[in-house]
């Protein structure tokens, strides 16, 4: 066995990859940030942030600072260890699901063929961060802003699991790149406008899913109208009461990875990946990566303009949606899916 | 060489925080620790080909039943010292259950070493690992062959999951709920009522 050859080169490539991968992603975040109180600030009429660099661009990286060189405050009665491990968990496993995330054809970290159930059991790991970091605070209002956020991300999981099933139900694979490839073909096909590829994809056939997949994306990541688990006006600031500088950072950077991978799956699952909306130049000209980036961003924007524009949600009701509405919905849809695919023989391809 | 390692590294860790779970002073630690065993146990999986299973695991143990368990251990009061107390008395049960694990999985490995064809006559065959992925013939069989052992956990558990329902589930008379119909399906003639009150009277 050649050691050069078979361990280090490959251990080598998968680092650079992932290397690169990362400082992309987190200038992507550093900006989506940026991104989302300046359309905060604009459904407000207000500027937000316009004072470091030109139109306040360079906001997120002065805030970095801010908080690596702010001292790291212990709370006395904490569980020190524990305290410190919630973000480390919460950010490394954010970042982790990354490493399947195909973001042009063939440009992914790992390209495993259960690609779609990894980042799905990444995600159902992301509650542990925030447990962890309520319980260690030794602290009244994030003791309970852990248990709400428990409940509340289990809840949800279900019905983005439901949906989930019905697109692998369509596309026959649990590989994110098969997904994609899968909706290189579908209804604009069978209507005979083979260009209009933005019919092919299954937010199309699959609308209600689509829906659904959204307002559960925004509860399973804590975003607005469901951020219960930081509701200012009932929590102080939920879990991370007790948090400052570094490690509040790193909660703070985990949370809005994860909420960027919850757009990047929807673009993955619903919208094409990296597919080009019409077929036709100058847009099959554009490289894949281009479009993906693009998906994503659009994603955010509406998760942005939800947080901007949409009152947060009781908790009973919010229990009552996931429950007692998504619930029977997805698993309705799961179950009207696979017949209509076996019924109608698309399944057998 | 790679795959050697990380099987020690793995396997280490599982048992390290095994031991952890039962040694811990702090409940919470120990759930913490049980966690971590589980998430070690699928790299094992892992590393046995099983990703599905190795991600089965992390979704519904991890991700759903070591939270529920989380939760439990964190709301209870726990008095630490007395939990300690008992430690030698239950340790003669604990370890003849250790003992029949124990017994057990040498039965099923010796069983396996002394004749490897006896689970090979009962078990179906294993398709060939280029045709179909290890996921689809885990699907292939499961909704095949043992379509009917499958239906019957599921109902296993569908009874289950009623039963903690029923258990659990109370109706107290006077409590106000909300009820989304009813609110939606108001209207001015059914919530309000006009009337004219004259001046210095009061209704």
């Amino acid at each position: 066995m050649n050691f050069w050859s078979d361990i280090l080169w490959p251990v080598l490539v998968i680092t650079a990859q992932s290397v690169v991968l990362l400082v992309v992603l987190l200038v992507l975040v550093a900006y989506l940030l940026y991104a989302d109180r300046k359309v905060w600030a604009a459904v407000q009429i207000r500027r937000g942030p316009n004072v470091v660099g030109p139109f306040g661009l360079f906001q997120s990286f002065a805030d970095l600072l801010k908080f690596v060189l702010k001292e790291p405050v212990i709370p006395s009665g904490a569980s020190k260890s524990l305290f410190l491990l919630a973000p480390l968990v919460t950010c490394t496993l954010a970042l982790l699901a990354w490493a399947v995330v195909p973001v042009a054809d063939g440009w992914v970290v790992a390209d495993i063929n259960i690609g779609i159930l990894f980042i799905f059991a990444i995600s159902s790991l992301m509650v542990y961060g925030i447990i962890i970091g309520g319980w260690a605070s030794n602290s009244k209002y994030p003791f309970l802003s852990a248990l709400r956020s428990a409940a509340q991300m289990v809840s949800y999981e279900v019905s983005i699991g439901f949906v989930i099933i019905t697109v692998l139900l369509c596309a026959g694979s649990l590989n994110m790149t098969e997904i994609v490839r899968s909706q290189e073909t579908g209804l604009a096909d069978m209507i005979g406008l083979p260009f209009l590829e933005i019919l092919n994809w299954y937010w199309l056939p699959l609308f209600p899913m689509f829906v659904i997949f959204f307002i559960s994306a925004l509860a399973e990541t804590n975003r607005p109208p469901f951020d219960l688990v930081e509701a200012e006006s009932e929590l102080v600031a939920g879990f991370m009461v007790e948090y400052g500088s570094t490690p509040y950072m790193m909660f703070m950077l985990g949370e809005y990875v994860a909420i960027v991978t919850m757009c990047a799956l929807t673009a993955i699952l619903f919208m094409g990946g990296w597919l080009p909306p019409l077929d036709i130049p100058p847009f099959n000209w554009i490289p894949g990566v281009i479009w993906f980036t693009l998906k994503t961003c659009l994603v955010f924007f509406f998760i942005a303009m939800a947080k901007a524009m949409v009152p947060r949600y009781r908790y009973d009701q919010l229990m009552r949606l996931g429950w007692k509405v998504f619930l029977p919905i997805s698993l309705a849809m799961v179950v009207i899916v696979a017949g209509v695919l076996q019924l109608t023989g698309w399944a057998g391809s | 060489m790679i795959e050697a390692f990380f099987f020690y590294l793995f396997a280490a860790i599982t048992i390290a925080s095994a031991v952890m779970v039962i040694s811990a002073r702090n409940p919470v630690h120990s759930v913490l620790f049980l966690i971590l065993a589980f998430v070690n146990a699928a790299g094992l999986f892992m590393l046995a080909g099983a990703e599905f299973l190795a991600l089965i695991l992390i979704v519904v143990y991890v991700g759903a039943v070591a939270v529920l368990f989380l939760f439990v251990v964190m709301m209870l009061d726990v008095d630490f010292a007395e939990l300690r107390q008992g430690f030698l008395q239950y340790l003669p049960v604990g370890m003849l259950i250790g003992v029949i694990f124990l017994a057990e999985l040498l039965f099923v490995v010796g069983a396996w070493v002394i004749a490897p064809n006896v689970g090979g006559a009962t078990a179906a065959p294993i398709p060939d690992m280029n045709e179909v992925s290890n996921i689809e013939a885990i699907g292939r069989l499961l909704y095949t062959r043992y379509v009917y052992f499958f239906q019957a956990a599921a109902m296993v558990l569908l009874v289950a999951m009623v039963g903690a329902i029923v258990l659990t589930l109370r109706h107290k008379a006077n409590v106000k709920r909300q009820d989304i119909n009813v609110q939606v399906a108001r209207t001015r003639a059914t919530s309000m009522e006009i009337k004219k009150v004259e001046s210095g009277r009061g209704l």
